[in-house]
């Protein structure tokens, strides 16, 4: 079972801010669904090695060469506020 | 086409005519690319009278999932937080298509992020089912899905995190396919959760479904995780029969909640097989039941890193609210996204964050492992497993929305073959009160061209893909 407070700091941990009445009914949601997913504690997982990814752990490797990157200027029209050649952000400090 | 019967203009022009008799009923698409599909297929139509036609693909009418990005062309993502985003490059398979000559329609609706099983979750509205338009055609591809079950494209792409390509299919009628892990580049598609991600083709037959798989697959440097194997001829490998081909049925996929109209369309789909001269035996993959924990646990966890990247500043969605950086970002990720994205980022911070790490997430990727070794341990003993696709038939819009735990159960067929990379096809294999009934095929690693092989078997001894939706 979640408390409010849980619901609350993995809100801030994902930067959502959330209202009320969100926060309430996820709480229920959100107990809901880890509740039903209890039944993976009974799985005797002793020694067993995780699985991170479905093809075989290998490293990819490739040679550091320089290529060619999209251009600055494509990259900025998706920017909510830009100010070439940079993207313009709201302050981070002293707010 | 190749008979100079047809060209690729009049079929494009009749897909853009099915859109736009269709779409307020249907409402497949988000963007529909009425002047360059007829400009593409203007080309392809000179390409062909010269001779210089690039492949069976060139001038077939393609609808994308909007998840999987089109230079120059809005990609939204089915979420309010891209509704603006145009990519500035191809997604590789967007790529592979221009260079195979397809014309792209449209890019077609999609649940946000690929997250649902309902196509309800699409902040653009709901697609809904051609076969009845007041059930859901199932998701998260139910865009493409119902496009291609609704003549509005002749093929479509969508991308299969849990089922996401195969239960639409099955609910629509036609053909999907989710190939095994690696097979197909994940370049330029949004990532949901990518250990388990997968783009593959939907098609109205098996054919059509090869012959777009053998156009998108292949090695691909910009992919780590894209496997490095010579190409593939799958339509080559359709024929020859099923003759002595062990084929496993997992009790367990035959849960509790199974219709009983899918249960007869299924057991009769067996003794077809068997007729074809198949060996199918009943077998039991215990851990079946643990695939979606394991399932609900990682794909939200990749999900909360992957989806981290929208924070109202580089694009997309940023609050016109927020007088800080923080601000923007706890305000454009609550006004961006939709109420499924946000409980599934909550529910991946949580498993991550310290304190629970062990006992949820390194627990599922344990688990992840024993499921990846029941599997391994079945293909020892057959060549591939027969399922059902979906425990039901098109269900109702409306009627599982509530209920976040009974959406997540559409799925339960399907995920363990992404939790363990395999592949895995849905085809029709029958009807319910109407409504069609999918089939599923799920062969080992790299076992595609052979479960490709099976489902052409099946669906030549049958008519079930001859079926189509009255709607016009």
């Amino acid at each position: 079972m979640l408390t409010s407070d849980d619901v609350r700091r993995v809100a801030r941990l994902t930067r959502i801010a959330l209202s009320d009445t969100e926060l309430t009914v996820l709480q229920d949601q959100l107990s809901k669904v880890l509740g039903h997913f209890q039944s993976l504690q009974m799985i005797d997982t002793e020694g067993t090695e995780p699985t991170g990814h479905a093809s075989e752990g290998r490293t990819v490797m490739r040679d550091d060469l320089s290529a060619p990157s999209l251009a600055r200027s494509d990259v900025l029209k998706n920017a909510p506020e830009s100010d070439e050649p940079m993207v313009r952000v709201r302050p981070v400090l002293g707010s | 086409m190749d008979r100079g019967e047809l060209s690729s203009t009049d079929l494009t022009k009749h897909c853009l005519s099915r859109i736009s008799a269709l779409e307020d009923r249907l409402h497949s698409f988000l963007t529909v690319l009425e002047s360059s599909a007829l400009q593409d297929a203007a080309a392809s139509d000179a390409r062909r009278r010269s001779g210089t036609a690039l492949g069976p693909l060139d001038g077939i009418p393609i609808a994308i999932k909007d998840n999987i990005s089109t230079a120059g062309v809005r990609t939204t993502a089915g979420s309010k937080i891209l509704d603006s985003y145009v990519p500035p490059f191809d997604a590789h398979v967007v790529e592979r298509l221009r260079a195979s000559g397809a014309v792209i329609v449209g890019k077609a609706n999609l649940d946000e992020f690929a997250m649902g099983s309902s196509n309800e979750n699409s902040a653009f509205g709901p697609v809904r089912n051609p076969w009845d338009v007041n059930r859901v055609p199932g998701g998260s591809s139910g865009g493409p899905a119902a496009a291609v079950s609704a003549g509005e494209a002749v093929v479509s792409l969508g991308s299969d995190t849990g089922g996401s390509i195969r239960q639409p299919a099955a609910l629509c009628g036609i053909v999907g396919m989710k190939p095994t892990y690696g097979l197909v580049s994940r370049y330029g598609l949004i990532a949901f959760a990518s250990s388990l991600d997968q783009i593959g083709p939907f098609a109205r037959d098996v054919t059509d479904c090869a012959i777009l798989l053998e156009a998108i697959s292949g090695h691909d440097p910009r992919d780590s995780t894209s496997l490095q194997r010579p190409r593939e001829t799958f339509v080559g490998s359709l024929r020859g029969g099923i003759k002595g081909v062990r084929v496993g049925v997992p009790r367990e996929y035959l849960v509790d909640g199974i219709e009983p109209g899918v249960r007869r369309a299924f057991e009769s789909a067996l003794q077809t097989l068997t007729s074809l001269g198949a060996a199918v035996e009943e077998c039991s993959l215990p851990l079946t039941d643990q695939a979606l924990a394991v399932y609900y646990i990682l794909a939200p966890s990749e999900a909360s890193a992957n989806l981290a990247r929208f924070d109202g500043f580089k694009y997309g969605h940023s609050s016109p609210g927020a007088r800080t950086a923080w601000d923007t970002m706890d305000l454009s990720r609550a006004e961006g996204f939709g109420s499924e994205v946000k409980r599934r980022i909550l529910l991946g911070g949580y498993a991550l964050s310290a304190g629970y790490y062990d006992a949820y997430y390194k627990k599922a990727q344990q688990v992840r492992t024993l499921i990846r070794r029941e599997f391994a341990d079945a293909f020892e003993r057959f060549d591939a497993l027969v399922t059902p696709t979906s425990p039901t038939v098109a269900f109702k819009l409306g009627s599982r929305t509530q209920d976040p735990l009974s959406m997540y159960l559409s799925d339960v067929c399907t995920i363990p073959v992404n939790i363990a990379g395999l592949p895995g096809i849905s085809l029709p294999g029958g009807m319910s009160d109407g409504l069609p009934v999918g089939l599923q095929v799920i062969g080992p690693q790299f076992g595609d061209a052979r479960i490709l092989r099976i489902a052409y078997t099946y669906e030549q001894a049958t008519e079930w893909h001859l079926k189509r939706p009255e709607i016009n």
